[in-house]
């Protein structure tokens, strides 16, 4: 399982890796909102939580379809399925390093972001908080549904779509968290609720996407 | 005995391909899979090494014993030929051993990304997988793809090492390796067209 992470996380970083694109396209969303919605300081700061949460979350649907799809194309998704590495540890193996190589990129580079768009004072340390809880689950959920659609071309379209409702529950209260953590009112019910989320898709997402991926390669 | 095969059915996408096949491959022994294109060569290696299910029939050996190679290589094309043979070595929780490079004709390839290797250069990183690998039974479908005449022998000196040292393989492939392993025509074995899989792929 180590040699899978540390393998994809080089490969991320490797010219073409696509390291970047999802911290791209969260700068790009969120630098592009204020020119949108105008320079009402009062209105910005009310949607800067929500507005953070669902750039993110669009930031890290933009790379899912890597996370299977490029193992399948050049034949290493069969050979890995028939090695000694379960495909349950693979599946996590996988999403552990798009997990470092989006989530947590966002994560760090969000307070800066939080600066642009007036965001409160007391929400920083909930909008670090809340994205690397809420990451995880992303990439966990992401990995379900890259490996549903890992052997259809152009299956992005259908990986949104599939993936999108399940993200629901997760964008719900990471930025229900921020919120409170910015109006200054307790965190307590989003913060357990996040990280049930997140245990839970940790949990059962290697099993689910093992199987479909075993299905797949049938 | 490393590999028994009994009555299999095979079927790829819920028809089956071939019927009630039966071989027995003993350790230090190679079977050259024979027919023509379309046959079911690839179908009978993947459900051999359980990438697939078979319809019926049973196939026995040893557990975490095989290894499969398929027409592509598996290679990564942003990592050098020594990480992309370390990581499979990792995989399987062995070394890579330097008499690979020279068994495999990769020495002076070591520290080149795989993007910029030939496809015979790329063939072979992907075979020097299966040696360090140390699999016994080895399902390779159509090992010798871009290879050219002397990579061919270099593979085929290697491959007899593997069975004298009591490793087994099942093969398919279209030309003479030179190897002293008797021969299976599939062509007696395709199914006819009216059986249907068992497989709900059919109804996707």
């Amino acid at each position: 399982m180590k040699a899978v992470f540390i393998r994809d996380v080089t490969l991320a970083f490797r010219a073409g890796g696509g390291f970047g694109l999802a911290l791209a396209f969260f700068l790009i969303v969120v630098i592009l909102v204020p020119f949108g919605i105008g320079p009402d300081r009062a209105i910005l700061a009310r949607i800067a939580p929500g507005i953070l949460w669902v750039a993110a979350l669009l930031a890290c649907l933009l790379s899912l379809d890597r996370i299977f799809a490029l193992d399948y194309e050049d034949g290493s998704l069969p050979l890995l399925a028939t090695s000694p590495l379960p495909l349950e540890g693979l599946v996590l193996a996988k999403s552990a390093a798009h997990m470092v190589v989006t989530g947590l990129p966002l994560t760090i580079a969000a307070p800066a972001l939080g600066f642009l768009l007036n965001m409160q004072a007391g929400a920083y340390p909930w909008l670090v908080v809340s994205l690397a809880i809420g990451t995880p689950a992303l990439s966990m959920i992401g990995a379900f549904g890259a490996a549903l659609t890992v052997g259809l071309r152009r299956g992005g379209l259908l990986l949104s779509l599939l993936v999108l409702p399940l993200y629901v529950p997760t964008l719900i209260f990471g930025a229900d968290l921020v919120r409170r953590g910015a109006d200054g009112l307790s965190v307590t019910v989003p913060l357990m609720m996040l990280s049930v989320i997140t245990l839970g898709a940790v949990a059962l997402m290697p099993f689910a996407a093992a199987a479909v991926l075993r299905i797949n390669l049938r | 005995m490393s590999l028994r095969v009994t009555d299999l059915t095979c079927a790829r996408g819920g028809v089956s391909v071939l019927s009630d096949m039966s071989f027995d491959v003993p350790a230090g022994a190679a079977l050259i899979l024979r027919g023509p294109n379309g046959v079911g060569k690839t179908t009978l290696l993947r459900t051999l090494a359980g990438l697939q299910p078979a319809l019926s029939g049973r196939v026995e050996m040893a557990k975490e014993s095989s290894a499969y190679a398929s027409h592509a290589d598996g290679v990564k094309q942003a990592l050098t030929v020594t990480e992309n043979l370390r990581f499979w070595a990792e995989i399987y929780g062995h070394d890579v051993p330097d008499a690979i490079y020279q068994t495999f004709d990769l020495d002076d390839l070591r520290q080149r990304l795989a993007g910029t290797l030939s496809a015979g250069q790329k063939r072979r990183l992907g075979l020097a997988r299966l040696a360090l690998i140390k699999r016994r039974v080895l399902f390779l479908d159509e090992p010798t793809v871009s290879l050219d005449a002397f990579s061919v022998k270099l593979f085929a000196q290697w491959m007899q090492g593997h069975l004298t040292g009591g490793g087994s393989a099942v093969i398919a492939t279209h030309i003479d390796l030179g190897l002293d392993a008797p021969e299976l025509d599939l062509t007696p074995y395709i199914a006819t067209q009216d059986e249907t899989g068992g497989s709900d792929e059919a109804f996707l």
